[in-house]
């Protein structure tokens, strides 16, 4: 599955610097569809280099980071469980250092 | 179309609570309610304009300088002031004020920013050095000091930075983008540090009249996530780390994370801590500290030479160290009962790691 990510608010420093990210995404084995669950621990195997801590808490993102699921809160869309789809752009948006 | 179509499915339908005809966009952390773009917009710049007005904070021919760093915070701080001064007629002089540490390669980003927000608002930018105000960039300071102590001149040095360039602009207030989180968090560490002074005064939207140069906080009620969710549309990913590089292991906000968490438990959480500090009530018998002047610079200081000047005589000096041991011995009989109030420990929850004043 074709994503678009992007990164800011510092933590594209924690992907080497790269704020937008063209990935692509399988669902996991045994399942048809792709979650934001799913895609965190995706993005926290093959994107977080370094600090990991400041991205996740959990297995959600750190409180804090701001999640948009194609300009939409992801609080709006069941956060976790949030279903993507092919072509979708999720933004992580931090104040790790203030503002 | 399939594709187009399938988003909006996505979002479940949800329609904007305010206007039930857009999909709605943002969860307020404020009120929870589900709400559309173009609402929010609209609520978010009017609760602003009212508590601007409501508070008082400006009055008409005023000059003000928005403490500009380049952040989030300060740059929508920037937009909405702008908007707001042209659509109410506040009759506002309204100036960008940023401040250049002189740290070789770290403010080029965001003074590119700020220079980008003088030409998209029309506001006119001012940026102060280090150089300038003290004579010493932070990059000379580090080499004579090292980088073990340098955050306590970054603090001090900034928040100071602020109040002198303004007074170089003979503004006659400074507005700064602190938020809700932000002044949550000061609270929350003013009581970990038994700061009584501090908290009465953290939660105050304007502080210092009695001083040169007042300084109000328009977003003291406007939550982080809205400020990012505002910015992020806006300016996309426009937006780029304002971590000191001669901090990379500062304190990063125990406070900041806790508050986090208790957002997402109960978003109320922020404002009520706000709350919480504003009804503390001192006791009479709690000694407040004098606020006097410093001898040399003018500076407000509860002893004899402010924080920056007894750094500056150390480095002027050759002996680097001084100002940084807490100095309690110094001036004590003033503020026996609140042991040290102005000491390096005192620098703002913010000070370093950040580009925030
Ligand atoms: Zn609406
Ligand atoms: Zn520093
Ligand atoms: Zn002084």
């Amino acid at each position: 599955m074709q994503l678009t990510l992007e990164f800011g608010g510092g933590l594209e420093l924690l992907c080497d610097s790269v704020k937008v990210h063209n990935v692509d995404v399988v669902p996991p084995k045994g399942s048809e569809k792709l979650i934001m669950k799913d895609l965190l621990s995706w993005v926290g195997t093959n994107l977080i280099k370094e600090r990991p801590e400041m991205f996740m808490k959990g297995d959600s993102v750190r409180p804090g980071v701001l999640v948009l699921v194609n300009d939409c809160d992801w609080e709006l869309s069941g956060q976790l469980d949030t279903t993507l789809e092919e072509k979708d752009v999720v933004v992580f948006i931090s104040t790790l250092h203030g503002g | 179309m399939e594709v187009a179509e399938s988003k909006s499915k996505k979002a479940g339908g949800r329609l904007c609570s305010t206007c039930n005809q857009r999909k709605a966009a943002l969860k307020r952390p404020k009120t929870l309610e589900q709400i559309c773009r173009e609402c929010f917009y609209e609520v978010f710049e009017e609760e602003i304009h009212q508590v601007i007005v409501g508070n008082q904070l400006f009055k008409a021919g005023e000059r003000i300088a928005i403490g500009a760093s380049g952040g989030k915070d300060s740059t929508v701080l920037a937009f909405v002031l702008s908007e707001l001064n042209r659509r109410h007629n506040y009759g506002l002089d309204l100036f960008l004020l940023s401040i250049d540490e002189g740290i070789s390669g770290y403010r080029d980003d965001s003074l590119q920013t700020v220079k980008r927000n003088e030409i998209q608002y029309g506001l006119p930018l001012k940026i102060v050095s280090y150089k300038d105000l003290y004579g010493w960039t932070m990059d000379e300071i580090v080499k004579v000091i090292g980088l073990k102590n340098n955050c306590t001149f970054c603090g001090v040095f900034r928040r100071q930075a602020l109040d002198r360039g303004a007074s170089l602009l003979k503004v006659d207030k400074i507005a700064t983008g602190h938020n809700a989180d932000d002044i949550a968090e000061t609270v929350l560490l003013n009581i970990l540090r038994g700061d009584i002074a501090r908290l009465s005064r953290c939660t105050l939207i304007t502080t210092g009249e009695d001083g040169p140069i007042p300084r109000c906080k328009p977003f003291k009620y406007t939550y982080e996530k809205e400020i990012m969710f505002t910015y992020a549309y806006f300016k996309r990913l426009d937006y780029f780390s304002t971590e000191c590089i001669y901090s990379p292991n500062a304190y990063r906000g125990f406070a900041r994370e806790f508050i986090k968490d208790l957002e997402r438990l109960r978003p109320r959480a922020i404002l009520d801590i706000i709350k919480s500090g504003e009804n503390f009530r001192i006791s009479t018998s709690t000694k407040m500290p004098e606020q006097g002047t410093c001898e040399r610079c003018g500076y407000i200081s509860s002893q004899k030479w402010c924080k920056a000047c007894v750094l500056l005589e150390g480095l002027n000096r050759g002996l680097p160290k001084m100002g940084i041991v807490r100095s309690r011995g110094q001036n004590n009989e003033r503020t026996k009962d609140m042991k040290q109030n102005k000491g390096t420990k005192n620098i703002e929850s913010k000070q370093c790691g950040t580009l925030d004043f």
